[in-house]
């Protein structure tokens, strides 16, 4: 399985890097792809939105299914990748290369409450039955 | 997942790496990688599917004709030739599509039916039901011990050939909508994809053999998911989904199939002829960016509608549709569909979208 442990997660299968500047980078597991299956469609909330923790907020949709992409803290959208929105398939090739969007949170203590790769792998294991 | 049906060639698939889906109750794949590569293999190559999920089921007897006579929609008496299949709906007193099956006219006493995974139970039980209210006196054999291969694609006559030495003095000969029985294997040139193709069954405990004979040839896996792209770009309707039994076939796209000019008194023809067709199946393109799909509301000038399958088209690059909307609504129209919390805008089209490789629709 492919979660990296420099990265964040949450139990909706976003992924969240914290930059260097404190912003949030945010964009849906490699689990997540491969449940899907061929990315088709994906559609980023517009920047300068500003997000509840587990806002709806974006949606990918594969050729089999649509799925909801949810705010992983509060925040405002700084920026949303419209490369993958152009190119979908993308989060096939390599999830964690194809971010979505960036937040800026609204209380950068709140990552903590994310899950940390051992949570996360521990949930998807669970998840498999 | 223990309680899953399990198909001759369940373990192949494991060994393929599958991923295996709950498909009404039987344990299949639904790619072995990527969906969309595997549709575009059937519209250039050669694909394989497992399609031993649905049921043969054979009809024997003398009055077996005259039993299907009354028993489904379409004519079975345009069946007059050995090996000749017909498509038809199986109707309840209602005018509902009770299933859509496969007829194949095998000889004087014997036909041979394919019908749905998810029906079986329930059309076997029907058609047990009419065949002793009718005094028939036929046997219907269940043929589970039977594998069914779907050998799809411009390369599948190569490839069949190829992996069954001796099958080409059959597949020459086979026009569409046809079949020959050899022995034991019985080869059909039908399919569910718009390509050209055959659908084979064999024993099955050969099947594994035979699978893996064809793969040599040059043929690919295919799994569920790229069977539904393909057959919603051929325009194919999926029961369940498209028609049921609340549905009537004149108003899902299947009037073709309903036989209302000979004198045949079959199940469902009263309610038909009584029932006033309001509503009709026309294809959509999407014209702005998203996934139309199955239940989302189609808004016309003429009413409302509702998509009854929806996808994204691998073919054509964007998304289409089966729609039932309101008659009056012609090809060329603009409708609109609600996706999610907006309204996007389709383009009404005669479909297939796609056969034999070829874009239908401009």
């Amino acid at each position: 399985m492919n979660i990296p442990a420099d990265l964040k997660y949450t139990p909706s299968h976003e992924w969240v890097r914290v930059e260097a500047d404190g912003t949030l980078t945010v964009g849906i597991t490699h689990h997540a792809q491969d449940l899907l299956g061929d990315m088709v469609f994906i559609e980023n909330p517009a920047t300068g939105r500003v997000l509840n923790k587990g806002e709806e907020c974006a949606v990918v949709e594969s050729v089999k299914a649509a799925s909801d992409v949810y705010a992983p803290v509060a925040g405002e959208v700084v920026a949303a990748n419209a490369e993958v929105e152009a190119s979908p398939d993308a989060v096939n090739r390599d999830a964690y290369a194809a971010w979505m969007f960036k937040l800026k949170p609204a209380n950068p203590a709140d990552v903590n409450d994310l899950l940390d790769a051992a949570a996360y792998q521990k949930l998807v294991e669970s998840e498999a039955h | 997942m223990s309680d899953l049906k399990q198909t001759p060639l369940n373990a192949t698939h494991r060994e393929l790496n599958a991923k295996m889906v709950d498909f009404g109750g039987w344990d299949m794949p639904v790619n072995y990688g990527s969906q969309i590569e595997e549709h575009h293999a059937v519209r250039t190559g050669c694909g394989l599917f497992d399609v031993s999920h649905m049921l043969p089921l054979d009809i024997r007897g003398d009055n077996v004709r005259a039993f299907l006579r009354r028993l489904v929609a379409n004519n079975v008496d345009k069946l007059q030739v050995s090996g000749k299949a017909l498509y038809s709906c199986m109707l309840n007193e209602a005018g509902g599509v009770i299933d859509d099956l496969i007829l194949y006219f095998m000889d004087a006493s014997w036909f041979r039916l394919v019908v749905n995974a998810g029906t079986a139970e329930k059309d076997l039980a029907w058609m047990e039901k009419m065949n002793a209210a009718w005094g028939m006196g036929l046997t219907l054999t269940p043929r589970r011990d039977l594998a069914m291969i779907a050998i799809q694609g411009p390369d599948a006559t190569r490839v069949l050939n190829e992996a069954l030495p001796g099958v080409d003095q059959i597949t020459a000969a086979l026009k569409p909508f046809n079949a020959a029985a050899m022995g034991e294997m019985f080869v059909a040139r039908t399919g569910y994809t718009g390509e050209d193709g055959f659908e084979v069954m064999v024993p099955a405990k050969s099947a594994p053999f035979f699978w893996k004979a064809l793969m040599e040839a040059g043929g690919r896996p295919i799994g569920l998911g790229a069977r539904d792209t393909l057959r919603l770009e051929a325009g194919m309707n999926l029961y369940g989904q498209d028609m049921d039994e609340t549905t009537s076939p004149l108003e899902s796209g299947l009037a073709w199939t309903v036989d209302l000019k000979s004198e045949r008194d079959f199940v469902g023809r009263k309610a038909l002829e009584a029932s006033e067709v309001t509503r009709q199946m026309v294809g959509l393109v999407l014209l702005d960016r998203g996934v139309l799909r199955s239940h989302q509301k189609v808004f016309t000038r003429h009413g409302e509608g509702e998509i009854t399958s929806g996808t994204f088209s691998p073919t054509l690059q964007q998304s289409i549709a089966l729609a039932r909307v309101p008659l009056g609504i012609a090809p060329g129209e603009e409708v609109e569909v609600e996706v999610r919390d907006k309204k996007l805008r389709a383009k009404v089209v005669k479909y297939p979208f796609v056969r034999n490789g070829k874009v239908l629709i401009s």
